[in-house]
């Protein structure tokens, strides 16, 4: 079979071998997802989603539902599309020029993608935090307080502050930086960088958080506090993490997806992903043996 | 493969190391020698203009005893202020000259003898009677402005060894002002005039107020408009135009106005904004105008790159938490790109302060004796004003001239610092 082929390639070899399985997809995408992409009471339910970069495609007809309450990890190789899926989730992709998404992505029961959706809304129902920490230039305070100060949120400044204080504290922030508030927020580390990343996104108390690679740039022991943040934050919101790293995978989500070459390949609890993998793809992935 | 080993490669490495050193080395050089060049350059322009500009700075004054007598000034005794101001003030001048030099007899040696004196004495005489009418038959000491001919003797720029013919001071002028001299009644104060005075036939009468105040109505006008529609021209384009062949046209557009010469927006403003419109000629309004046009592709495309130069990060941070694009550029991106764009304007106004030809077009050539009040009147600008000087035959008018460049390069270099200043204090860490 031409996927084993690919996957005995190696490392160095995989862009050659990735085109060489180019022919391939197709025989891919028609066996279709491995493992039960629904869920009861998603939170989000996608299908049949296509991306599009120009005549590039993106993402091929993927289908999955995202459960509240849980972290759901999207795994694969670079250029798998795994954060290209992400950036449809609340609609980040419309600053791409040239990007169209197909298909049907629901939040809540409501088409994302509808003419009537206002995409201000959605971005404060489903927030996101980035790849390369990402502070505003601004005060520590401001950087929190941004968002529900142009969402209205708050009613006055007490109530500002409220917000500002528990979204810190929920993001393990606050004990370090109480006393220093009003100093920029590019001041921090980079680790407390990110969880002011985190802090911001949550104080427009969102449904759903989008994180995309939230500690490639962070060293292990900052890695270590997000990913105790992300299993706490999991009590009140609903998360999907991509990461490069199957450990962080493995580590902070209950359900795992791999994406190849735009297709989504497997779906299904982390544990057994992990240890049982359904696809030849997701094996080796895992295993180590490319990406 | 034993030229692949370690040691052979180290080997060559090192031969090529002088080669690159060497040409490192020459790379530096060339560098250092440029800016020499340029700093050389640029100190001969100082040098040169601060070494002909500088005596237009003072001004010879000379000091009479004049009688400030009804007869003298036309008047009857006890004169309204009404004829005070249309009396004849030329006479207590000339007299107060024959009484110094009663030998001087003849037409031709009288007329030398009051041309030692400007024209402008008389306004002094009658500034000074009108705003103490009780001096009117009393005899005053005053310090009189010299005629320019006296003035730039006494600078030093005339010799006294010339023949007589190729002077402009003559030998009995010679006499008078070494009689004066030795009286101590000659002396350079700082040239006030020059700074409160609009433009004069007469070098020791012009000023630049005039040509200064037109270039301030003229850039307050460029500024008023060129800043709001070359930021807003500049943030729709970088952050909300679509990209297609429409807006890809636009660009190419700018970018070729900004090098169009700028004598063509000149003709363009006398074309739409004089005879089409009407505006009036001369005006500062037509001159704001045009310089607008001029200005606007440098200020568009300087804050076309402060604004693509904010990372995208901070574009995606915002949208993130679900600013709306509006709220992204006004809250974010705005005031990171901001002092790119203060700096961009200050450049294209700096631009505009130094710009004559189109100004020539519009009819603010003219020679204006009156200081403008307002961007409708009648006005020059201070590049118009140092060629309409450079054009005059007088020696005074040539250091004024260079006065007048200093003047012109001080502005300068004062925008640029204000450039300089705004940039720090907006810039940000991020």
């Amino acid at each position: 079979m031409q996927s084993m082929a690919v996957a005995t390639q190696p490392i160095g070899e995989l862009e050659v071998g990735a085109r060489a399985v180019e022919p391939e997809l197709e025989s891919i995408a028609a066996s279709g997802t491995v493992g039960r992409i629904e869920v009861e009471d998603a939170k989000m339910r996608m299908r049949e989603v296509d991306v599009y970069y120009g005549d590039k495609q993106a993402i091929r007809n993927v289908s999955l539902d995202i459960a509240p309450n849980e972290v759901i990890a999207m795994i694969g190789p670079s250029g798998c599309g795994k954060s290209t899926f992400l950036r449809c989730l609340n609609r980040m992709n419309d600053t791409i020029e040239g990007c169209r998404v197909s298909g049907s992505l629901l939040l809540d029961g409501q088409d994302i993608y509808a003419r009537e959706i206002d995409v201000v809304e959605l971005r404060a129902r489903v927030g996101m935090v980035f790849q390369k920490p990402n502070p505003f230039p601004k005060s520590i305070y401001d950087n929190v307080a941004y968002g529900p100060r142009i969402h209205g949120l708050a009613a006055n400044r007490a109530e500002l502050e409220e917000i500002v204080v528990t979204s810190l504290q929920k993001a393990g922030l606050f004990g370090e930086v109480k006393d220093r508030l009003h100093e920029p927020g590019t001041g921090l580390s980079g680790g407390q960088q990110q969880r002011l990343c985190i802090a911001r996104a949550i104080a427009v108390s969102p449904e759903v958080i989008l994180m995309d690679e939230p500690c490639s740039a962070l060293d292990p022991i900052a890695t270590a506090r997000i990913e105790e943040l992300i299993d706490e934050l999991r009590q009140n919101f609903t998360i999907a993490i991509v990461t490069h790293s199957m450990q962080q995978a493995a580590r902070v989500s209950q359900r795992t997806a791999y994406f190849h070459l735009g297709l989504l390949i497997e779906v299904g609890e982390t544990a057994s992903v992990f240890t049982n993998p359904e696809h030849k793809l997701t094996e080796d992935y895992i295993t180590g043996r490319f990406g | 493969m034993s030229s692949q080993s370690p040691a052979h490669s180290i080997e060559r490495v090192r031969k090529g190391l002088g080669k690159r050193y060497a040409a490192e080395k020459r790379f530096r050089f060339y560098g250092v020698a440029s800016i020499a060049i340029g700093f050389a350059f640029l100190l001969i322009l100082f040098a040169s203009i601060v070494g002909t500009g500088y005596p237009a700075f003072t001004q010879t004054y000379v000091r009479l005893e004049v009688a400030l007598t009804p007869q003298l000034l036309d008047v009857p005794v006890g004169a309204t202020p009404q004829q005070l101001s249309n009396a004849d003030y030329d006479g207590p001048v000339r007299a107060a000259l024959r009484e110094r030099f009663p030998e001087v007899r003849g037409r031709r040696d009288l007329r030398a003898l009051y041309g030692l004196i400007s024209t402008g004495a008389a306004f002094q005489l009658r500034d000074l009677l009108l705003s103490d009418p009780g001096l009117l038959g009393t005899t005053q000491t005053v310090w009189l402005i010299a005629d320019d001919d006296l003035d730039t003797f006494v600078k030093g720029q005339i010799e006294r060894e010339l023949p007589e013919s190729e002077r402009r001071i003559k030998d009995n002028q010679l006499e008078w002002i070494d009689a004066l001299r030795a009286e101590e009644r000659i002396e350079r104060r700082f040239n006030t005039i020059f700074f409160t005075a609009g433009d004069s036939r007469e070098p020791e009468l012009a000023g630049i107020r005039g040509a200064a105040m037109g270039s301030f109505y003229m850039l307050l006008v460029t500024l008023v408009l060129s800043f709001p529609i070359g930021i807003a021209a500049a943030v729709y384009l970088e952050e909300f135009a679509p990209r297609n062949r429409f807006t890809d046209l636009i660009e190419v557009n700018i970018n070729n106005l900004a090098a169009v010469p700028s004598i063509v927006f000149g003709l363009l403003g006398l074309a739409v904004f004089i005879n089409f419109f009407g505006l009036p000629r001369s005006a500062p309004l037509v001159g704001g105008l045009v310089l607008t046009l001029m200005t606007l592709p440098t200020i568009i495309i300087a804050s076309r790159a402060a604004l693509k130069s904010v990372p995208p990060s901070i574009r995606e941070a915002a949208l993130g938490i679900g600013a709306s694009k509006m709220q992204t550029v006004t809250h974010h991106v705005l005031p990171l790109a901001m002092p790119g764009m203060l700096t961009g304007t200050i450049i294209g106004m700096a631009q505009a302060l130094g710009e004559s030809a189109p100004l020539l077009m519009i009819g603010m050539v003219a020679f204006i004796v009156d200081i403008p009040g307002g961007p409708l009147d009648p006005a020059t600008a201070l590049p118009v004003q140092i060629y309409l000087w450079a054009d005059s035959p007088e020696r005074a008018f040539l250091e004024r001239t260079s006065a007048a460049i200093l003047v012109l390069l001080a502005f300068l270099i004062a925008m640029n610092a204000l450039a300089v200043v705004l940039r720090k204090r907006f810039e940000k860490r991020w």
